[in-house]
């Protein structure tokens, strides 16, 4: 698996889109940092930026991965390897490519305007550590649906709905929920569905580890609340771990079973 | 060497392979052949353990192939079209796909005969059809192992390099390897091949030399016996 890995890794740090990427992420660092003298502000700024954006380039890149190297997947098939760690191998490759660019490009600017002397370091470390995690997840689900689409289309298609619904239509359908059922106590509600969409997970965690109470909404209220800022914290690392081995466990278990 | 029981394979509703039944014992070179749709690939690939059969068992040199992708060091195929990471250099490539296998020295002969030199430090992104079919050749023969598959090996070569790949098949044969060969080109076909497996709607039709292909199609040469064949069935 890690030959696959380190082959799949090469590949994609030559590829165009991963510096492209990379300095999406370093030009909004540098904008961010030197046009708005507060640090706290960019955290935020960054923040809602990531957790829309990450997810997105995630799924695309994976699917777009998936199918741009399947002849190959195949050749590699045809070889002496466990069809698990050529599939992994290859996620790996993606999603540890996708988080470096994103880390870098980050953090890069943050060092140079001096982050180490300042207080935030630990707020913007949480939030590349979130974004590090949507890469993995989306990434993940991106492997999935492509392993079950034989049809490029479908497949891009499958993965573009994933985005919208978690990043969009997710809260909408939430709030006309908790809008609808008012009359009844919806803690329990709220918080399941907050855990059910890593979106909403790692906005949550953020904003619980900023802790700025007037950006955190019902559900992290509630949130809160019912864990303290702490336990709340690990208890949504743990959601947003699971998150990441659901999807990879099917990658495995399909991959066993599919058809090349 | 390979020996498939009672085969079958569906693509959803579509029944490919159906109840298939091969023995091959000898070194030698088999065509496996059939018009478009016959299940050629589907066979190729349920031996090389890339599809999943419904139901029949593959042992490849004495080892069911189930869960288990060892015997594929035994192997060496080639795939029908070749499509490499556009981002990786020819010579990357050959170096990766033998710290996958296994050390060899084979490759600097093939890169010789196909003349692939001067694309060593070119991107496979920037080949033509031909070239990375040269360069799929030199990955598939580079090991030497006793059983060979290749699926459509002719593909965009030029005059020169398809002598070149017949010299090469020859001299792996006389090594007494075992060959695979699918192709729809009779006349490369009459011309290298020992054995005709004939595949037809997912069953094997027709196993044995050409000249008792011809005798039993009463037809003087290979492509009208093929033919003949064809149109009996479809007619």
């Amino acid at each position: 698996m890690l030959k696959i890995l380190k082959y799949s890794f090469y590949d994609l740090m030559r590829s165009r889109w991963s510096y492209v990427y990379f300095a999406f992420y370093f030009l909004l660092g540098l904008v961010l940092l030197f046009l708005n003298n507060n640090l706290s502000k960019a955290v935020i700024t960054l923040m809602n930026v990531i957790i829309v954006l990450v997810p997105l380039i995630g799924t695309i890149f994976g699917v777009m991965y998936y199918y741009n190297s399947k002849e190959f997947t195949e050749l590699l098939l045809a070889q002496p390897l466990k069809r698990s760690s050529i599939f992994l191998g290859q996620y790996l490759g993606v999603a540890i490519s996708l988080s470096l660019s994103l880390i870098l490009g980050l953090g890069i600017p943050f060092i140079l305007y001096g982050l180490f002397k300042s207080g935030v370091i630990w707020d913007f470390s949480l939030l590349l550590i979130t974004g590090t995690f949507l890469t993995f997840i989306f990434t993940a689900l991106a492997f999935n649906i492509a392993l079950s689409n034989e049809n490029k289309i479908k497949g891009f298609g499958y993965a573009i709905l994933l985005w919208l619904f978690l990043a969009i239509i997710y809260d909408g359908l939430f709030l006309m929920s908790l809008i609808l059922f008012e009359d009844y106590p919806l803690d329990k509600l709220s918080l399941i569905g907050t855990m059910l969409n890593p979106i909403d997970l790692s906005r949550t965690l953020i904003l619980l580890k900023l802790d700025i109470s007037a950006l955190l909404g019902y559900t992290g209220a509630v949130f809160k609340t019912f864990f303290g800022t702490y336990f709340g914290l690990i208890v949504s690392f743990i959601m947003l771990a699971v998150w990441v081995t659901i999807p990879v466990l099917r990658i495995v278990f399909k991959s066993k079973r599919n058809d090349f | 060497m390979v020996s498939i029981t009672d085969l079958h394979k569906k693509f959803n509703k579509n029944t490919v392979l159906n109840g298939i039944n091969l023995d091959i014992n000898k070194s030698g070179i088999i065509a496996v052949l059939g018009p478009n749709g016959s299940g050629k690939t589907t066979l190729i690939k349920c031996i090389l353990g890339m599809v999943i059969p419904n139901k029949g068992t593959i042992h490849v040199l004495g080892t069911n192939i189930k869960k288990n992708a060892n015997y594929k060091h035994q192997i060496d195929y080639l795939p029908q079209i070749a499509n490499f990471p556009n981002n990786l250099k020819v010579k990357e490539l050959i170096t990766m796909i033998k710290d996958l296998r296994k050390p060899t020295s084979q490759d600097a002969n093939l890169i010789t005969l196909f003349k692939l030199e001067p694309f060593l430090n070119k991107k496979l992104g920037t080949l033509s059809g031909g070239t990375k079919q040269k360069v799929n050749i030199v990955l598939a023969f580079m090991f030497d192992s006793p059983l060979i598959i290749l699926d459509e090996p002719t593909t965009g070569l030029d005059p020169i390099s398809l002598i070149g790949l017949k010299n090469l098949i020859q001299t792996e044969k006389t090594k007494g390897k075992t060959i695979l060969i699918t192709s729809h080109i009779m006349s490369f076909v009459e011309e290298v091949s020992d054995q005709i497996v004939f595949l037809l709607e997912g069953k094997i039709y027709f196993n044995g030399t050409i000249n008792q292909l011809k005798l039993k199609t009463n037809q003087p040469d290979f492509e009208n016996a093929i033919a003949s064949v064809l149109s009996n069935n479809y007619a």
